[in-house]
């Protein structure tokens, strides 16, 4: 299942902004930034488990819209001090293409609570 | 190669001007710092409590020495240094170390005064500055040595003597004057305080004049200058200091009281900059730490060549650190012929509270034995409020504002498990913990670690009591507060400059106003977008990406990410009809959840997202429109039925609820914005707690604005009175528009109007027939652009589609 999935073309999301793509293991948010930089997290932030493809793209970071953590698009990686991670998928750009490859986690892992819930 | 920044005192504004620089510029210099005393850099305005037995040396360390070495700094501690060779920008200490610069920061501090007399040489003579101070005075109590004598009750001096004290000594306090701590206190808060510290068991001479230390190997008593001898074992000079401008000045540094500095905290040499309390700035001298910390982010930007930010001064407030015992001054607490006093004294209470109040604004604060609204005086003092809409009740407090319960408790009286963030469930032990341990020194870092005060903002001010408790006071928050992290900008600022220049894309503000991130944060973002369709209502593309979600898809997102939907019902009135489409509605989606609003309103909670276009259509189809719940807009207006039905009604106020809600639907605000009308002074309606309420009498309409019922109850301040309903529609109008243009983003009207005072909304709404008029115009001009459906648009698919729908399926 490590097959590159085209889920759409770079137009459909819009800058600064995020779209859903339904799979088995569950949403994935697929970030779009200002320089067109494509990213996949899952959609669930690792405080609460908000959507994060609901939040505010700034930067290349995400604000969760439930209580405001701030995460790192290309980590996953919640902005200090709070301490938490979204699963990251594979995602990249093929012409306008959108590809994403959901078999494979990598790193980023399962995620941890953080210390400053 | 990297620059080369030299150090010169290894203390709090030093440091702290290095913390800074490390974080906006971390490989610029190779940093180098030479320190007298042999420690990291520690928290010295805490020696007191050190001293007093409540924290040890290390609870205190803000930077212990392997943070220098993480840091990649060298550190040269306990070394001295004693020359600047300024044409080899060289420095050398007494032990022969040397370091050359391209950038010196003199930080040297200050020293304390030593009163010229004779013996004041002899051991056991000391000050009261330094970790190696505390030590002396701790070990000659600990040898069993009885008497102490401190010279000088002011701030200083008193912390040292209870601290004395409190390890076993007997303590004197000498005073030359008559008042304690004078430059902090009035003479009756000055009795209050001796008072309670004889109580304690300090005794005071006061009135005297110190003539010789006596003492042959070391101190053995003073004598005063009327003959009085009394026995010593030590003594504490704690007359005053003075800044420490022996180096600066004998490298010809140009020195007055101070090491002379610019706004960017450069010296007369160009490579070199001073800070914190050996520099004389605009005059003045601090001998206090509040202003060091905006000293020190000024003086970090220079260094890392951004130029930006300049130090303009500070007003300070102080504390004194003496366990139970509640004092709090600021500002010019003594008045002159041209001011007033507004006193309160509860001797029974050993309360004492005074404002110095010159033309209505508040000068200068004293208190006594109840300093909870210490920070809202000093607040009211720096931004230079108006009090006269509040000056009969100013003395009482902020209570009327505060969240109801709490007031009046000192944070130091409440135990490690209370409650003190009820949002974030933060108890005062979990807040004190992470002060001490992770060394945070502002609300802000506080709220970043801990979450308390992060999310509805009502215990703020809780918060900063504890962390004036834990570290000291460090919050010299300056006037005008920046809007975020990506700017230096304050809301007026950007706000004017979007008006002035003519500016309509969020683009543009930030070219112009030099934005430091390359699309702003979810903080400014909304703010940006909101100012400029509020401003150019004809010309600003409204900017979804940047609204947070609920006004992106008109509907409020809940904790599982379903979101619920509130139709409108104008004034709430609904008919059997709209109340069979909700129910249809709520069937054909499966809507788990319908309840009836605080605003009159019905809720349908937990609505797929993708139902939402779906249900909208079915809700359109039915007549009804957006509900707008969701919005920093108009949200609702609450009516009772008025003299249509009610046997007490004096006039038609659901019809005139309508009238408002027709008029008013759709605009967009800083905040919420809620109205009501009631039908007579019984006000069913509650129209007293809401951003706009109107209370119909027998002869026309209450106006009444700046109410609200949520985080601070506020009850409403009455604007006027009309006699006619086209009046009430222009006075709403443009009472909705000047919150428009001038509320902050996120401010609500209630604490809007308590920053620019009630008597200027009604010198704009009451007594300016023609700017009303104007702004009535304004008003409707901008609802031209705003009255479109938001659910309509999106049910028919035309707008936003790609929100409802997700990207892709996979199997």
């Amino acid at each position: 299942m490590n097959d590159w999935h085209d889920v759409g073309c770079l137009d459909d999301i819009p800058p600064l902004g995020a779209r859903v793509v339904r799979s088995a293991q569950g949403d994935i948010a697929v970030f779009r930034t200002a320089d067109n930089d494509v990213f996949a997290l899952r959609d669930r932030c690792p405080h609460k488990g908000g959507p994060l493809s609901q939040g505010i793209v700034h930067g290349q970071r995400v604000t969760c819209p439930l209580h405001g953590w701030v995460l790192e698009l290309a980590s996953g990686n919640a902005v200090a001090p709070d301490i938490g991670c979204a699963k990251r998928f594979p995602v990249k750009l093929i012409g306008d293409r959108v590809l994403l490859q959901v078999g494979a986690a990598s790193a980023g892992g399962e995620e941890q609570h953080g210390a400053a819930a | 190669m990297k620059e080369r920044l030299v150090l010169i005192g290894n203390g709090m504004a030093g440091m702290r001007t290095v913390e800074e620089l490390l974080k906006i510029a971390p490989d610029k210099y190779a940093i180098t710092v030479f320190g007298s005393e042999p420690h990291g850099n520690y928290n010295r305005i805490m020696l007191s409590p050190v001293l007093a037995g409540e924290k040890t040396v290390d609870q205190i360390m803000i930077n212990d020495l392997p943070w220098y070495a993480e840091q990649g700094i060298t550190l040269h501690a306990g070394s001295e240094v004693v020359k600047i060779d300024r044409a080899r920008r060289q420095v050398i200490a007494a032990d022969g170390t040397t370091a050359t610069y391209d950038r010196l920061l003199l930080a040297t501090g200050s020293v304390p005064f030593i009163l010229p007399i004779p013996g004041n040489d002899l051991p056991g003579v000391i000050g009261f500055r330094d970790i190696a101070d505390v030590n002396t005075m701790l070990d000659t109590a600990q040898a069993g040595r009885k008497h102490a004598v401190v010279i000088g009750g002011g701030l200083l001096g008193l912390e040292a003597a209870n601290g004395l004290m409190k390890q076993g000594m007997e303590c004197t306090v000498v005073h030359l004057g008559d008042v304690l701590m004078e430059r902090q206190l009035d003479p009756f808060a000055a009795d209050l305080l001796r008072t309670t510290l004889e109580e304690r068991g300090l005794r005071f001479l006061m009135g005297m004049q110190t003539a010789a230390i006596l003492g042959e190997d070391r101190v053995r008593a003073v004598r005063f200058k009327d003959g009085l001898e009394i026995p010593s074992d030590l003594v504490v000079m704690a007359a005053g200091i003075r800044p420490n401008i022996t180096l600066a000045k004998q490298s010809g540094i140009h020195c007055e009281r101070g090491i002379v500095v610019n706004d960017t905290l450069q010296t007369y040499d160009p490579r070199i900059y001073a800070v914190g309390e050996c520099v004389q700035h605009r005059g003045q001298v601090y001998g206090l730490v509040a202003p060091l910390w905006e000293q020190a982010k000024v003086c970090a930007n220079h260094l890392a060549h951004y130029g930006i930010g300049r130090y303009l001064g500070s007003v300070t407030s102080t504390k004194l650190k003496v366990t139970g015992i509640d004092l709090f001054s600021a500002g010019d607490f003594n008045g002159g012929p041209d001011t007033d006093e507004i006193v309160l004294r509860d001797p029974a209470r050993g309360v004492y509270k005074k404002l110095v109040v010159k033309e209505n604004r508040v000068q200068g604060a004293v208190m006594y034995g109840d300093t909870v609204d210490g920070a809202w005086y000093f607040q009211l003092l720096r931004e230079g409020t108006d009090i006269s809409d509040f000056r009969e009740t100013v003395l009482f407090g902020h209570a009327h504002m505060a969240d109801a319960g709490r007031e009046g408790h000192s944070v130091m009286a409440m135990s490690d498990d209370a409650e003190i963030c009820g949002c974030n469930g933060v108890c005062k032990g979990t807040i004190v913990k992470a002060i001490s341990e992770k060394k945070l020194f502002t609300v802000d870092e506080v709220r970043a670690h801990t979450k308390a005060s992060a999310s509805c903002g009502s215990c703020t001010g809780l918060v900063e009591q504890i962390l004036a408790a834990t570290v000291g006071n460090f919050d010299a928050t300056p006037k005008e507060k920046a809007m975020c992290k990506c700017t230096e900008h304050s809301h007026d600022v950007v706000r004017k400059a979007i008006r002035e220049e003519h500016l309509i894309s969020l683009r543009e503000v930030f070219d112009l106003l030099n934005w430091k991130t390359p699309n702003g944060c979810h903080s400014c973002r909304p703010a940006l977008n909101y100012y400029l369709i509020s401003t150019w209502p004809a010309e600003a593309q409204d900017d979804y990406q940047s609204r947070f979600i609920n006004e992106r898809v008109h509907a409020n997102i809940q904790k599982d990410g379903t979101y619920s939907v509130v139709p409108r019902m104008w004034g709430g009135l609904t008919t059997p009809d709209e109340l069979r489409a909700i129910a249809d509605v709520a069937d054909k989606y499966q809507i788990p959840t319908v309840k009836v609003t605080g605003g009159q309103r019905i809720d349908l909670l937990g609505v797929k997202k993708e139902d939402l276009p779906k249900v909208w259509g079915d809700l359109n189809a039915a007549g009804m429109v957006s509900g707008h719940a969701y919005g920093k807009s108009l949200r609702t207006v609450k009516t009772c039925v008025g003299s249509e039905w009610c046997r007490f009604g004096t006039q038609d106020s659901t019809g005139l609820g309508v009238k408002l809600e027709k008029m008013t639907w759709g605009s967009w605000t800083p905040h919420k914005f809620k109205m009501a009308v009631s039908g007579c002074p019984r006000n069913c309606a509650e129209a007293t707690i809401k951003d706009f309420g109107v209370v119909c009498v027998d002869s026309g309409y209450e106006v009444h604005i700046g109410g609200n019922g949520g985080i601070k109850i506020r009850g409403t301040d009455l604007l006027c009175k009309l006699t006619t309903e086209q009046d009430v529609m222009e006075y709403c109008g443009a009472f909705m528009q000047i919150y428009r243009e001038e509320g902050r983003y996120l401010e609500r009207t209630a604490p809007w109007i308590e920053r620019v005072g009630l008597s200027y909304v009604k010198s704009r709404i009451v007594e300016d027939d023609e700017g009303r008029r104007a702004l009535y115009a304004r008003f409707l001009e901008s609802q031209k652009y705003a009255q479109v459906d938001p659910w309509a648009e999106r049910a028919s698919g035309a707008v936003d589609a790609h929100e409802f729908k997700p990207l892709a399926v996979m199997a």
